[in-house]
This record gives C-alpha cells, structure tokens and sequence, in this order.
C-alpha cells in the first residue's frame, strides 16, 4: 500500500494538466502509442508551437516524457504506471470523501 | 470524522474506503436503495446525478445522467449483480453516451459496498476495482472535470464579493 501524499503543487499541476480538452486527447494517444511532436500537431487545427506548449504541460505534471530521437522528439505517456495509479487513486479518494460528507448530511436531516 | 480510513491499492487497481455514520444499517440501506436520495449524494453539486432508470434488483439496469453548470450532460449506467438487503450491494459502474447508451469501450469499475451495524451505527465499506489503468484514467477524469468546474465556480464567487467590496 502507498501511503505518501501528493504535494499541492503536484496536484495544481496535475489539475491543470487535465483541464484541456486537447492535453487530454494528447495523453490518451500517448498512454497506448508514441509520437512525435510533429505528428501530434498534425492531429490538430493549431499550430506547432501550440501543440508542443501542451505537451510541456504534460510533461511538467509528470504525465509523459519526451526524448530526442534524430530531428525529431518523441512523446510517451509515462509508464512508471504505478505512481500514475496512485495519482488517480488520491483523485478518487477525493471523490468519495465528498460523497460521504453529502451521505452525512442526508443522514442529519431529521 | 466520517471517513474512518481508505485504502489505495495501484498494483490491483483497486481502492476501498471505510465510513461510519450516525445512523442505523437500514437507514443508511436507504441512501442507495432509493434513487432520489442517491442522486442527491452521487453527483457534486454543481454536478447532480439524475438516474432515469433504477432496477435496484440482482440483473437489474440503471442509467444516469449528470447534468453541469452549463447544462453539459455526462452520462453513466450501473448493472447491479448483487444485493443482499441492507448489508450488501455489488455493481458494474460504466459509461453511457448522449443517448443513454453504455460505452463498453469506456470499461467498468466494479463497487462491492457493505454495511455493517456498530452497536446502532453503521459501518459502510466501498470497494472499488477498476478493469485497466486507462480506464481509472477515464473515470477520474469525469471527476476532475468536476472538481475543476467547482473550482472555477468558486473563484467566480470570489472575485465577485470582490468586486462589491
């Protein structure tokens, strides 16, 4: 079991990470295949240098990496797949303790 | 404190949360057996859960829909394959599309809740286990949508006394 905690700064990064519709679709494709930076800005209708700045966001919050490969940089999702369960799993929790807080409310009701 | 302990377990993909509460097994039974009570408590409250359909049977189907600020809809459906009342339930968490229809591709989360009396109070135990990571991924991310959405709320409230003041 994995006890230690995620710091705020992890989780701002975290959070903003998966605020954008595209970073997200960017970390689905990257989390079953690689691609390149180029390839990746030709999935979308914005510029190279857009795309790119996502992925910078995704590899500040630890969510990808990327690596030189020629001319070219190569993204993947980050498989240290334990510590991204955890991140989720912290998420999850988070979930479910507002759930029971909302329970414990019905419950006072009289 | 109503969360007594929770348990993250990433090499199962499996997470469980232990609760008590100041009330007996058969009324906490009804938090989930009767569904209006339950959308009341499923879905934040910037994002209520409306459940359409609530077989609350063993087989039995239910659909739900959670509806944003912005009237967005998100949708999801539970195939319920366990009940023993008022001690146990057990369900296939999925999602559904705009349509109400399950996204099979989405995967599922699979819920065992328990409860258990604790001298008039009740213990209640929820386990969940997910089919993949990516699946997880895609359940949080439901949920963080919300929790950014509230967020931003929040910030709105703010910057609104803010600006009375």
């Amino acid at each position: 079991m994995v006890v230690d905690q995620l710091s705020d700064a992890e989780l701002d990064r975290l959070f903003q990470a998966f605020a954008d519709t595209t970073r997200r679709d960017i970390m689905r494709r990257v989390t079953v295949g690689e691609y390149s930076v180029t390839g990746l800005a030709a999935l979308y209708a914005m510029s190279f240098a857009a795309v790119q700045k996502h992925v910078a966001v995704l590899e500040r919050a630890s969510l990808v990496t990327k690596e030189k490969r020629g001319r070219e940089q190569i993204v993947r999702g980050n498989h240290d797949g334990l510590e991204k369960a955890r991140r989720l799993l912290d998420e999850y929790e988070a979930i479910w303790r507002q759930r029971v807080a909302r329970i414990a409310d019905i419950l006072a009701e009289k | 404190m109503t969360v007594i302990s929770s348990t993250k377990n990433p090499e199962a993909l499996s997470f469980i949360l232990v609760a008590e509460f100041d009330a007996d097994v058969q009324r906490v039974w009804q938090i989930w057996e009767d569904p209006r009570q339950l959308e009341r408590w499923w879905g934040p409250p910037t994002w209520p859960a409306t459940f359409s359909q609530y077989e609350f049977t063993p087989g039995g189907e239910a659909f739900y829909y959670m509806t944003g600020p912005e009237g967005e809809k998100a949708g999801g459906w539970w195939r319920i394959t366990d009940i023993q009342a008022p001690n146990r339930l057990e369900f296939d968490d999925g999602f559904a599309d705009d349509d109400g229809a399950p996204v099979e591709a989405m995967g599922t989360t699979h819920a065992t809740v328990t409860l258990e009396d604790i001298g008039g109070r009740t213990r209640m135990t929820v386990q969940s286990v997910f089919e993949s990571e990516e699946q997880m991924n895609n359940m949080i991310e439901m949920g963080m949508e919300d929790g950014m959405k509230e967020a931003a709320g929040q910030i709105d409230a703010l910057l609104a006394e803010h600006a009375r003041a």
